[in-house]
C-alpha cells in the first residue's frame, strides 16, 4: 500500500511539529483516526484541527521484537496509546518508563523518511 | 419456515510445518476428511464458503478451489473477516441452509502460512491490520497491538502478566492429547514466565505460533452420524477496526455478539458446558472469557486455577489446544475450535472425548478484538 504521506493531514502535521485530529464541522464532535462521516451526527463535513499536544497515557508496551529492519535499530522502544486532551486516542512512541495515567506532551522524532510522534513526560 | 442447520462433519490436516503444501492442497485434504466424516460425496455439496489465504491472494479463491477440488456448487464465494472468518462462514452457511438455498455447505480454509513465507513476512503482513497512516508507521505489529490491549486490561482489572501464563500452559496440556497439534510439548508455568519478551507484558509463550494447516466443516440440512449437532444461535458485532478507535477494553463487541447468539438460542452462558474461545494470545482468551461473562472481571485466572477449563472441569475449553498450541494457520486456526466443539458434542472426539456435552459456546474475533462472531451449538 503506498500513499503520499505529505498529503495526509496527520502525517504532514507531524512533519510540521503538530498533532492533528479530525472533528465535525457541524456538531463539533472529535473523531478517532479518520472518518468519512461523523460518529455523533452522521454529517460528512469533517475537518482537521491542531491539538495542543498534551495527553494522558492510556496503555503502554515496551517492544522487544520489531517488525522491520528499520525499527530493529530502535528496539527496544516504547509504544503507547495516549488520549489527547481534545478526546481522540493516538498511537505513538514515548519516553521509556511512562505509566498509564501519566500526563505527557507531544515530541517529534525523525526516523528515516517519516516524523514519528513521541510523547515526553510533562 | 426455517430449516434446522446441523454441523454434520469436520476434517482437518495436521498443523505445523508441512513442506510443499499450498492453500489449495491443504484445503483439499481437509475437505476430503470432512466429506468422509459427513458421509457425503463431492456431488452432494451445493454451497462453498472459502476463507482467504495470505500466501495465495486471489480475486475468487472459492471458485478457484472448487475447480481444483472438483466441486460444482450452486452458491460459492470467499469470506474475509480476519480471525472471525471461520465462525462468520459457519453463520452464513447456517443461513443458507435455513433459507433452503443450500442443503450441504462446505466451509473451508487453509494456508501454508509457516512454510509459504518467512516469519518476518508473516509479521509484516499481519501488522497491516493497523491503520496505515496513523498506527502502522510507529513500527507496531500484531503482538504490540495486543500488548497495548493487555497493558490497559491489566490496569483496569488488576490481572497480572503472570496470571495469563496459565492459559498457555493449559492449551499445551490439551494439545498433548491431539495428534495433529503443532505444539504438543508440555510447558510449565515457570517456562512460560521465563519465555522471551515480545512486547511487554506479553512473552513468546503468550503468543500463538504460525502454522501450516487447513480445516473444513460441513453445515447441512440433515444431521449425519453421531449425535446430531445443531447450530441454534449466531451473532456478530463490528464496533471498531483499529486499536485507536476502541473506546473501552471492557466492551470490544464480544458481549454484543454473544448476546445476539444466546438470545436467538434462548439460552444463557450459565447453561453452556463446553467453550470454544479464540486464543490468538493469552490476553485475548482472558478478555473474551470475562467479557462473555464466563468469569467476572479479573477472575478468569482464578477459574483456570480451580480447574474449571480443564478436561475434567465444569467448562472444558479448547480441548484440541486452541490457537496457542494446536496452531494458527490463518482462518483455519479459528475454524478448528468449531470443529472440536462439534466433535465433542457429537461424541466423535476419540481419545479426547469428554463425558456428553450438551451446549457449546463458540466465539472468534478478528483484527484487534474488532470483528466478533458467536455461535451456540446444541447436541440433539
Amino acid at each position: 500500500m503506498t500513499t503520499d504521506q505529505a498529503d495526509h493531514p496527520y502525517q504532514s502535521g507531524l512533519d510540521a511539529g503538530v498533532v492533528r485530529y479530525q472533528a465535525c464541522d457541524d456538531c463539533g464532535a472529535w473523531q478517532p483516526l479518520q472518518r468519512h462521516a461523523c460518529r455523533a451526527c452522521g454529517g460528512t463535513r469533517l475537518g482537521w484541527r491542531d491539538a495542543a499536544g498534551t495527553a494522558t497515557i492510556h496503555s503502554v508496551t515496551e517492544v522487544a521484537r520489531a517488525p522491520t529492519d528499520a525499527f530493529r535499530a530502535l528496539a527496544p522502544y516504547t509504544l503507547v496509546l495516549a488520549t489527547l486532551d481534545e478526546g481522540p486516542r493516538v498511537m505513538a512512541h514515548a519516553e521509556p518508563g511512562v505509566a498509564i495515567g501519566e500526563r505527557v506532551r507531544a515530541g517529534f522524532l525523525r526516523h528515516g523518511e517519516r516524523t514519528l510522534l513521541r510523547f515526553l513526560r510533562e | 419456515m426455517l430449516n434446522p442447520a446441523y454441523l454434520r462433519g469436520a476434517g482437518n490436516t495436521r498443523f505445523g510445518r508441512i513442506e510443499g503444501s499450498t492453500p489449495l492442497t491443504l484445503m483439499a485434504a481437509a475437505t476430503d476428511a470432512a466429506l468422509a466424516d459427513a458421509g457425503l460425496a463431492r456431488a452432494d455439496i451445493d454451497g462453498v464458503l472459502c476463507g482467504y489465504a495470505t500466501t495465495l491472494p486471489h480475486l475468487m479463491l472459492a471458485t478457484r478451489f472448487c475447480e481444483y477440488a472438483s466441486l460444482d456448487p450452486a452458491y460459492a464465494h470467499g469470506v474475509a473477516s480476519g480471525g472471525a472468518t471461520g465462525g462468520v462462514m459457519a453463520m452464513l452457511a447456517r443461513e443458507l441452509v435455513r433459507a433452503g438455498r443450500c442443503r450441504h455447505v462446505l466451509v473451508v480454509a487453509g494456508e501454508n502460512r509457516l512454510s509459504g513465507q518467512s516469519r518476518d513476512q508473516s509479521i509484516q503482513t499481519l501488522a497491516q491490520v493497523g491503520e496505515p497512516e496513523m498506527e502502522v508507521p510507529n513500527g507496531a505489529s500484531v503482538p504490540a497491538y495486543y500488548a497495548l490491549l493487555a497493558s490497559r486490561y491489566l490496569f483496569e482489572t488488576g490481572l497480572r502478566a503472570d496470571d495469563l501464563s496459565g492459559f498457555a500452559v493449559l492449551m499445551r496440556e490439551h494439545a498433548a492429547g491431539h495428534p495433529d497439534a503443532h505444539l504438543r510439548e508440555p510447558m510449565t508455568p515457570e517456562a512460560a514466565r521465563a519465555a522471551r519478551p515480545i512486547a511487554s507484558p506479553l512473552r513468546l509463550s503468550d503468543c500463538c505460533p504460525i502454522s501450516d494447516g487447513a480445516v473444513a466443516v460441513v453445515i447441512s440440512a440433515e444431521p449425519g452420524g453421531g449425535r446430531p449437532v445443531r447450530i441454534t444461535g449466531a451473532g456478530q458485532a463490528h464496533r471498531h477496526q483499529h486499536l485507536s478507535t476502541l473506546d473501552s477494553v471492557l466492551a470490544t463487541g464480544a458481549a454484543d455478539a454473544a448476546r445476539r447468539a444466546l438470545g436467538e438460542a434462548g439460552s444463557t452462558v450459565a447453561e453452556v458446558d463446553y467453550l470454544a474461545i479464540y486464543d490468538s494470545f493469552t490476553i485475548t482468551l482472558a478478555m473474551l472469557l470475562e467479557e462473555l461473562g464466563v468469569a467476572g472481571r479479573g477472575e478468569s485466572p482464578g477459574r483456570l486455577a480451580a480447574g474449571d477449563f480443564g478436561r475434567h472441569g465444569a467448562l472444558p475449553l479448547n480441548t484440541h489446544g486452541g490457537l496457542l498450541a494446536f496452531g494458527h494457520s490463518g482462518v483455519a486456526g479459528g475454524l478448528m475450535h468449531l470443529a472440536e466443539a462439534g466433535r465433542q458434542l457429537a461424541g466423535k472426539a476419540g481419545a479426547r472425548q469428554l463425558p456428553p456435552r450438551r451446549r457449546a459456546l463458540f466465539h472468534a474475533d478478528g483484527g484487534v478484538l474488532s470483528s466478533h462472531v458467536s455461535l451456540v451449538l446444541e447436541a440433539q
